[in-house]
């Protein structure tokens, strides 16, 4: 017969014993989560997580077990008020946008990269609008997308902010200056992926400011007629089968991003700091 | 019943008043002829004819969109902020004549006005702080460069409405219309180190929705440190 004080007593560490369990069995069970969904036009569900990682406070590292999440964030440009150029089909700029976004949306979806765009119809997005999406989705790559019908092949352009360092708190102007690194290394992906599909590509830097506050490995695409040798045009950049091919390549190389990203050296989910 | 003597009397006043206007606007005629014939219209200098001289132009091209510096003989005057608009106005002209490598159409008289500015808060240098300036290219090269200028100016070149509005669409296509004129400046006019935009005198959002019209494009040494980070693209620093 036990006493009331042993009851007591028994009782508590039998209470201790089986919080400790149920913590220890919820730890081992997190980072089995299930994959979330590869399509998305909505924000990422962690409302957890903080608008910006420049502002994120440094934490305990992850254990490399745990998968990271990859998120590519698709900015069709243009939209409702802003019409973007007139393309020499009648078409218009923002309507051309929104038709490849689609398409690559759709080709990402299908590999299983998830993704989050900023306008899925015809309307006004603000730039700083545009950046906060891609800041909020803590995305492993952003693409601007652009038509134009000047040129020809696709034309690859990184911020020509000088590279920074990442500090605890960044301007909202310059927020990329601490992804330029980054963002060059996207490009040459692209630009790798493009070139081996035989599309002819060409690189420049300039001021791109919606991008310019967007904390990810970002790269304007604008995609321009296709010529041939004789510099005749044989596809509109609002063609849907140039259109296609492009989203195709553009979508492999983005996988191959994502295989980069997984790499150890990579860093897991520290493949995302600058 | 007005007495007799009061309508006498308001007759003359207004036949008085109306001999007076009639005197003044006489009198204003005179004054007029004569401030017209006392102004001589026929010219008193002939036209000045600036020799020729060659200027450095960053021809663009969008097939490659590159940069590349050509080297044309043009008449050039002696006022800095006329020369640069001379030599924008000829790097204009061959944007706009049939089968250009960069079609932009305006020509000449894209260029309204370019006023050369001293740069707030800074200071000139001394001997001991000049420094290299460079332009960087498509490869990254400098083509320009020297010691840096003694008293850094800003361009602020006054654009037309009608060549923007007649400005093709185009992330490349506008890029390379501000980096040519960015740097053809720069060539001619080392001085110069920072150019803004205007578009008939006001400031507009962007070239043709793509190109930022608001940010000064700096031009010199802080575009020569950026071409050695990245030296196979094209530079260009923005100060935001």
């Amino acid at each position: 017969m036990l006493k009331p004080a042993q009851r007591v007593a028994l009782a508590s560490a039998c209470l201790v014993a089986g919080w400790a369990a149920s913590m220890s069995a919820q730890s081992s069970t997190q980072p089995s989560s299930t994959p979330k969904p590869a399509l998305s036009s909505q924000r990422p569900q962690n409302p957890a997580a903080p608008a910006a990682p420049a502002f994120r406070a440094s934490t305990a590292p992850v254990p490399p077990t745990i998968p990271a999440r990859f998120v590519v964030v698709l900015d069709a440009a243009h939209g409702g008020d802003d019409l973007g150029g007139h393309l020499s089909s009648g078409q218009l700029e923002k309507n051309a946008n929104l038709a490849l976004s689609v398409r690559l949306r759709s080709l990402l979806g299908a590999r299983g990269i998830q993704v989050v765009t900023t306008r899925e119809s015809d309307q006004s997005v603000d730039m700083n609008r545009r950046a906060e999406i891609a800041d909020h989705a803590q995305a492993r790559a952003c693409i601007s997308l652009h038509t134009a019908d000047t040129g020809s092949g696709v034309h690859l352009f990184v911020s020509s902010l000088a590279p920074a360092g990442s500090g605890r708190f960044v301007a909202w102007r310059t927020a990329q200056a601490g992804w330029i690194t980054r963002s060059l290394a996207l490009a040459g992906v692209l630009n790798a992926a493009l070139l081996q599909a035989g599309s002819g590509v060409t690189l420049g830097r300039t001021p791109l400011p919606g991008i310019e506050s967007m904390t990810c490995a970002a790269v304007a695409v604008e995609l321009a007629p296709e010529r041939d040798s004789d510099h005749k045009i044989t596809a509109e950049p609002d063609d849907p089968n140039y259109q296609a091919g492009i989203a195709q390549t553009l979508a492999t190389a983005l996988l191959e991003w994502k295989t980069q990203a997984a790499r150890p050296e990579g860093g897991s989910t520290e493949g995302r700091q600058p | 019943m007005i007495p007799r003597y009061q309508i006498v009397i308001f007759s003359i006043l207004v036949l008085a008043s109306l001999a007076m206007a009639g005197m003044l606007w006489h009198l204003r005629q005179g004054a007029h002829q004569r401030l017209v014939a006392g102004v001589d219209s026929a010219p008193t200098k002939a036209p000045e004819i600036a020799p020729a001289e060659k200027a450095t132009l960053l021809v663009a091209n969008d097939d490659d969109n590159s940069l590349l510096p050509q080297v044309h003989s043009l008449p050039l005057p002696a006022d800095p902020g006329s020369r640069a608009r001379a030599v924008l106005g000829r790097l204009l002209e061959l944007y706009a004549v049939p089968n250009a490598a960069h079609p932009v159409p305006g020509g000449a008289t894209s260029v309204s006005q370019v006023f050369l500015l001293p740069i707030p808060g800074s200071a000139p240098r001394s001997e001991s702080h000049k420094s290299t300036t460079v332009i960087a290219t498509d490869s990254g090269a400098p083509i320009s460069g020297g010691p840096a200028p003694a008293h850094p100016q800003m361009a602020v070149v006054d654009l037309s409405g009608n060549f923007v509005a007649s400005h093709p669409s185009g992330l490349e296509t506008e890029t390379l219309t501000v980096l040519s004129i960015c740097g053809t400046i720069h060539a001619n006019l080392p001085q110069v180190t920072e150019v803004r935009f205007l578009v008939d005198g006001q400031q507009r959002p962007s070239l043709a929705g793509h190109a930022d019209l608001t940010r000064t494009y700096l031009v010199g040494e802080a575009a020569g440190s950026i071409a050695g980070a990245a030296p196979a693209l094209p530079t260009e620093v923005a100060r935001p």
